[in-house]
């Protein structure tokens, strides 16, 4: 372990770790733009340059490694000046256009030049050039002018997500960022070429131009895309409800965790955050009467799942309900859905596996053949005391004398086709359908009740990994939705069992006591990055 | 013993066909190296030659030949670089066409000295003829079992390959040449690792000059200390200077190295072409700082021009009147440098497009008081923050010709017109 100094702080190292690593587990910031950690070093900005006692040049420090004693200065005149230097040979063909670029706010020139910079321009010359908005693929949008080749996209296409469409062509002066000839960018992980570019050269389509970035939340969160749950922020428009069309979340990022995603996210995930604000939502609940759907209070519609759910036990008991709740619930949600209509009810007809409409497949990266954010805790939570399986039901299983069916999310029309979903769902006298967006099942319901999206919810997700993380409530849900745990607690209530859950970590606490999966788990030990609950060291009680 | 190393037999003719070159003498130490020599004592020989890389640097080549890792199980590269490219310089040009055998010889003694198998030649694209030349001699060489396998019968084998270069100056810098040579775009690399570690396709590497290769059959049938003999103190041999510009006989001559510049101009060039009084002198090359008609008295060797604060770079000199336009000669020096700039790192990419335009406008009278003190200070930024040495190559003239002619720029700026009555360049 080689130890350096570093503007007098001294840290030991592993072999290998260069300066610019070291620097931040220091927390001594050291510019870049072409340096990023999830691609290659290029060293080519030329903006981490720093002082090494006994080098006589500066280094870069993305491409030094640490050597024992090894003294570094980032804050000499000699580096402040080739900083500077640095960055005004960047600006001097910049556009200066920040108040139209959609970067600006998150800008790593305007960051720059306001800490390393804050010269008096002296480019007094005609700048170069160049074509701007010019689309380069579905997702990204590209300003040459505005770039600083930095080549971190050229990295990632062809390091990361290996597709390489894109290449810096000509030389000198002229170099620019281009498509390869007949090449369009577009791979499933396009859109992270917009989270690397460090300014404004790269920018997303969907999300440009809708909302500032400084009126922008961030919730960390998990994608609910596939079963592997990259890490994400949630970007929501909390101060200018006029922007973005009244859209609340306007976009996700990926978020790093090493185990799971490392810096990426695919496309899919990432434009897959349009259902929260989609005129699909489910914001009221609705009775259908007359074959027509009227709005009801929510209280009222909770009412009325009671008094059906009572008068099916009543009348041909408890294998009179069935219950398919979703792997793209949370592990809470599934949790005392499993506990009331489970164990408190004693129904055995819960099962939450439907076939899937379009055998999926994974891409070998991130993308995951399973588009379920929770199967796995599915699994853990509601497989130890049946088998059932909702297309198990239909083939094999005597008919039914089932009359109540509570159908979460599914949309079983996509699933098994119109004249099978139309015959499962015709066994039941009352449907059901409780999710978040409507679909051509809901269509079908008797009851439909609003929950709410993953994005206005706390809880967890289990994924292919068996590795447990949480979501955050990013922004609230929408009308009168609420989480299908809460929802499912006043089901219970109202039946009259004492649920009095305050908030998903409860019922989190409850589960961890209850199912082997969670044990030794808390919300505190998941934190931002999720853990598996077989990496969790078991405390060992010794006085 | 001579006292020429590169052009001894061929001052007047050329060697052009291996059997003149065999005439000579050529090939004799080639046997004596292989057969009797362990691949150590070559490098021994060259490290006590004192030979300094003749491509600009001046780096001692038996140094670099013994940093090649010696317990590596992958494949050594000699590369020969005769991408000569640099502004002022055609010396490398001179021995392919008058002796090019010579450098064939110091192929394969080089090759075996660093243990490589494989040689790959790089030519810049605009040497058509030369390439012609030496995909001839290469030919005749394997004829005559001088490159195959079992050379001499000694069991060492060497193939050599010729590559051309598409025309770009980058290429000329030895890791820039790399890539380019691999089939990628000619960008120089980062430093470390360096080539002698990872190189060529990633393997062990040398690069090194032609005239820095066609010097190794002299030191090894002469001894290193026959061409120590030649030069001053660390700066062994002679050197090939070609020298251009308002001289009465330009042309290349191979003169010892520490050999006055007043002697190179005043009687091996002829002194100048019309006895108009010398100006300004580039002593290696365009990249070099300029050195004044007062600095004429400095010894030709790669210190003794450093401590001038030169360089003896790549043996181009380029000898200027009275009647030359210093700030037309920067732009002409600029204009190169941004046109060659690869654009991989921001200080040379974006710096000397800025240069340009900045002397631009003061050769065409359009100059602000502000902006001599620019060119300086860009100048500086761009020093030692590049990857190669370009940056610096761009810089150091803007830099030397600014302070050592200050007035006449002041001159442009001022007056927007040139002080010069005729401009001649």
């Amino acid at each position: 372990m080689p130890s350096l100094t570093i503007n007098q702080k001294t840290i030991s190292v592993p072999d290998g770790t260069t300066i610019i690593q070291a620097a931040e587990k220091l927390g001594v910031e050291i510019p870049r733009y072409c340096y990023h950690p999830g691609l290659s070093i290029a060293g080519s900005c030329r903006m981490c340059l720093v002082e090494i006692e006994k080098m006589p040049k500066l280094q870069p420090a993305c491409n030094t490694r640490v050597g024992d004693g090894m003294v570094v200065h980032t804050n000499t005149e000699k580096v402040k000046d080739a900083v500077s230097g640095v960055l005004e040979f960047l600006l001097i063909n910049h556009p200066l256009d920040c108040p139209v670029c959609d970067q600006a706010g998150e800008c790593f020139l305007q960051e720059y030049y306001m800490k390393f910079g804050l010269y008096d321009s002296r480019m007094d010359e005609n700048k170069i050039k160049r074509q701007k908005a010019q689309p380069i693929g579905p997702h990204v949008i590209l300003d040459n002018e505005r770039c600083i080749l930095c080549s971190r996209c050229v990295r990632f296409v062809r390091e990361v997500s290996h597709s390489n469409e894109i290449g810096i062509f000509n030389r000198g002066s002229h170099s620019e960022i281009r498509l390869l000839p007949d090449r369009v960018l577009d791979n499933n992980y396009s859109g992270n070429v917009v989270d690397i570019c460090p300014v404004g050269a790269l920018t997303d389509r969907d999300f440009r131009f809708q909302c500032r970035v400084w009126y922008l939340s961030e919730t960390d969160s998990v994608c609910p895309g596939c079963s592997r749950g990259c890490n994400i922020s949630i970007h929501a428009n909390r101060e200018r409800h006029h922007h973005a069309e009244g859209k609340r979340v306007v976009r996700l990022k990926p978020r790093y965790n090493a185990e799971v995603n490392q810096w990426w996210m695919c496309d899919i995930g990432r434009y897959g955050y349009k259902s929260i604000d989609d005129p699909s939502r489910i914001s009221v609940a609705r009775v259908k009467k007359d074959g027509e759907f009227l709005p009801v209070e929510i209280g009222q519609a909770v009412a009325f799942a009671t008094q059906q759910l009572k008068q099916a036990l009543a009348t041909a008991g408890r294998d009179a309900v069935t219950v398919v709740p979703s792997p793209r619930l949370t592990n809470e949600d599934l949790f005392v859905i499993k506990k009331f209509f489970g164990e408190d009810l004693g129904i055995a007809r819960i099962g939450f596996q439907v076939p899937d409409p379009t055998p999926s497949s994974g891409d070998g990266f991130l993308l995951q053949a399973d588009r379920n954010p929770n199967t796995g805790g599915a699994m853990a939570i509601l497989s130890d005391d049946n088998g059932f399986a909702l297309s198990l039901s239909l083939e094999n299983q005597a008919p039914v004398k089932s009359q109540l069916l509570y159908l979460f999310e599914h949309d079983l029309v996509t699933a098994l086709g119109e004249a099978r979903a139309a015959a499962f769902l015709q066994q039941f006298s009352t449907v059901i359908y409780l999710g978040s967006n409507e679909n051509e099942t809901s269509a079908l319901a008797d009851l439909v009740l609003p929950t709410a999206s993953y994005a206005e919810t706390d809880g967890t997700f289990t994924n292919f990994e068996g590795r447990v993380q949480r979501i955050n409530r990013a922004v609230e849900p929408l009308g009168d939705s609420i989480p299908a745990w809460l929802l499912v607690s006043m089901l219970a209530q109202s039946l009259g069992y004492g649920y009095h859950y305050d908030s998903a970590e409860e019922v989190f606490e409850e589960l961890a006591h209850h199912v082997v999966e969670f044990q030794d788990l808390s919300y505190e030990k998941i934190g931002k990055s999720g853990v598996k609950a077989t990496d969790v060291p078991k405390v060992s009680v010794e006085s | 013993m001579p006292e020429l190393v590169i052009l001894k037999d061929a001052q007047n003719s050329q060697l052009r066909r291996i059997e003149d070159y065999l005439g000579v003498g050529g090939y004799e130490t080639l046997t004596k190296v292989l057969l009797e020599l362990k691949p150590d004592q070559v490098v021994e020989e060259v490290k006590k030659s004192g030979l300094r890389g003749r491509g600009g640097a001046g780096f001692p080549t038996g140094m670099k030949w013994s940093f090649i890792p010696k317990n590596v199980n992958k494949p050594k590269y000699m590369v020969v670089n005769a991408d000569e490219s640099e502004p002022g310089t055609c010396k490398d040009r001179v021995i392919i066409e008058r002796n090019p055998h010579l450098l064939m010889e110091g192929i394969v003694m080089g090759s075996y000295a660093i243990g490589a198998h494989c040689c790959y030649i790089y030519i810049r694209g605009e040497y058509y003829e030369q390439t012609q030349i030496l995909s001839e001699v290469i030919e005749e060489t394997y004829k005559h079992g001088f490159f195959g396998k079992n050379i001499l019968g000694s069991g060492y084998d060497l193939d050599v390959y010729l590559h051309r270069g598409a025309g770009a100056y980058i290429c000329g810098e030895e890791t820039g040449l790399l890539e380019s040579l691999e089939g990628k775009k000619g960008w120089p690399r980062l430093k470390p690792p360096f080539p002698a570690v990872v190189g060529l396709y990633g393997c062990p590497t040398v690069v090194n000059n032609v005239e820095t290769l066609a010097s190794i059959p002299p030191i090894m049938k002469y001894g290193g200390d026959w061409f120590a003999s030649l030069g001053t103190p660390k700066n062994g041999g002679t050197r090939l200077f070609a020298v251009s510009g308002h001289v009465n006989k330009p042309g290349t001559y191979e003169l010892p190295l520490g050999i006055p510049l007043r002697d190179i101009i005043f009687s091996h060039a002829g002194g100048m072409k019309d006895n108009k009084p010398l100006k300004a002198i580039i002593p290696g090359g365009t990249s070099c700082p300029i050195l004044t008609a007062a600095e004429v008295d400095v010894k030709m060797d790669f210190d003794s021009v450093a401590a001038i604060g030169s360089m003896l770079g790549s043996g181009g000199v380029v000898v200027m009147n009275e009647e030359t336009c210093m700030v037309k000669a920067l732009l002409c020096v600029t204009k190169f440098y941004a046109h060659e700039s690869c654009g991989q790192c921001t200080p040379c990419r974006e710096g000397t497009a800025w240069l340009k335009k900045i002397l631009q406008r003061v050769h065409d009278g359009e100059g602000r008081p502000e902006d001599l003190d620019n060119l300086l200070d860009i100048a500086f930024n761009m020093m030692g923050t590049t990857i190669c040495p370009l940056g610096d190559a761009a810089a150091l003239p803007v830099r030397s010709y600014v302070q050592k002619f200050r007035s006449e720029f002041e001159y442009h700026v001022k007056e927007k017109s040139c002080n010069l009555a005729k401009v001649s360049v």
